[in-house]
């Protein structure tokens, strides 16, 4: 235990999030104050000028886009766990390097099954 | 320690506000009748949780909250509701004796919480408390040394997850 730190380090962030905040709130509300107004109904269609919109989009998805997810927050999942090896690579040393590469290289055989069941292609 | 003295009445204040919204953002996601809403309000839980992880310095957890259930899990479930077909007209009928049955059973559970809650300010910590223990630097030398089997482990975990929702998800070609 070498490293301290309190929640008030984060400070800068909280105020670069309120930063944030502030621009696109006050950003929506001065267009909205400042910008000219006109309504009609060809103004207030949905698309202005394009296809006339027909239908509900409320109709279900291919699993196909649920399955590419789910194998992202897989790999997410694999690669927030490299966060505290690479603050630790030094310390850590070749251990470290082992440890990492055996945990990578077990996911590498998730991901040649991947592969080899072409689950990321998306025409049958 | 004067200084962290001078530091509680800020975190105190940032404790009720980021309980306030975590509160108000949790049932909303219960009471908003559009599930896209619903969601919207889970990722501001998310982020007031967040904030609670950053004030229980697990700084760690604060930016996987973010990162992976904010940013990764909130896209799964905008799937689930979009796999679904959730048009009105098919909206099931919710039965009054379901609601009551719910409203029960989420009562017992927070009799359950509140009771196991009771009394718990008295307890004494088996350890002196460490503070830095979520900093970043000492998680990963906990994580890759105390730890080590678990983490390996958990590789498996994700392979076998991987396999699974391959498996499920992708139908063979037909021969």
């Amino acid at each position: 235990m070498n490293s301290t730190g309190t929640p008030i380090d984060y400070l800068p962030i909280v105020l670069m999030f309120l930063v944030a905040l502030g621009f696109v709130v006050t950003t929506i509300v001065a267009t909205h104050l400042l910008g000219p107004k006109r309504k009609s109904k060809v103004k207030d269609a949905v698309f202005e000028c394009g296809i006339e919109s027909k239908g509900n989009a409320r109709f279900p998805f291919s699993v196909k886009y649920f399955l590419v997810a789910i194998l992202f927050v897989l790999f997410d999942v694999e690669v927030i766990f490299m966060y505290p090896w690479a603050v630790n690579f030094k310390e850590l040393g070749w251990l470290g390097i082992i440890e990492m590469f055996t945990f990578i290289a077990l996911l590498l055989v998730g991901f040649y099954y991947l592969m080899a069941k072409k689950a990321l292609k998306w025409e049958d | 320690m004067s200084t962290l003295l001078l530091n509680i009445p800020v975190t105190q204040y940032m404790f009720y506000f980021l309980s306030f919204v975590a509160i108000l953002c949790g049932m909303m996601v219960v009471i908003s009748k559009n599930p896209i809403h619903s969601i919207l309000y889970l990722i501001l839980t998310f982020f007031s949780i967040a904030g609670h992880y950053l004030l229980l310095n697990a700084q760690f957890l604060a930016v996987v909250h973010i990162i992976v259930y904010a940013g990764a899990i909130m896209v799964l479930f905008l799937y689930v509701i979009m796999m679904m077909n959730l048009n009105e007209k098919d909206e099931p009928n919710k039965k009054v004796f379901l609601k009551i049955a719910a409203v029960g059973s989420a009562g017992l559970l927070l009799l359950t919480l509140v009771g196991s809650l009771k009394g718990a300010e008295k307890m004494v910590a088996a350890a002196p408390l460490n503070t830095n223990v979520g900093l970043i630097k000492n998680l990963g030398q906990t994580l890759f040394g105390e730890f080590l089997f678990p983490f390996e482990i958990s590789s498996i975990l994700l392979l076998a997850a991987m396999v699974g929702a391959i498996m499920i998800g992708k139908k063979d070609p037909v021969k």
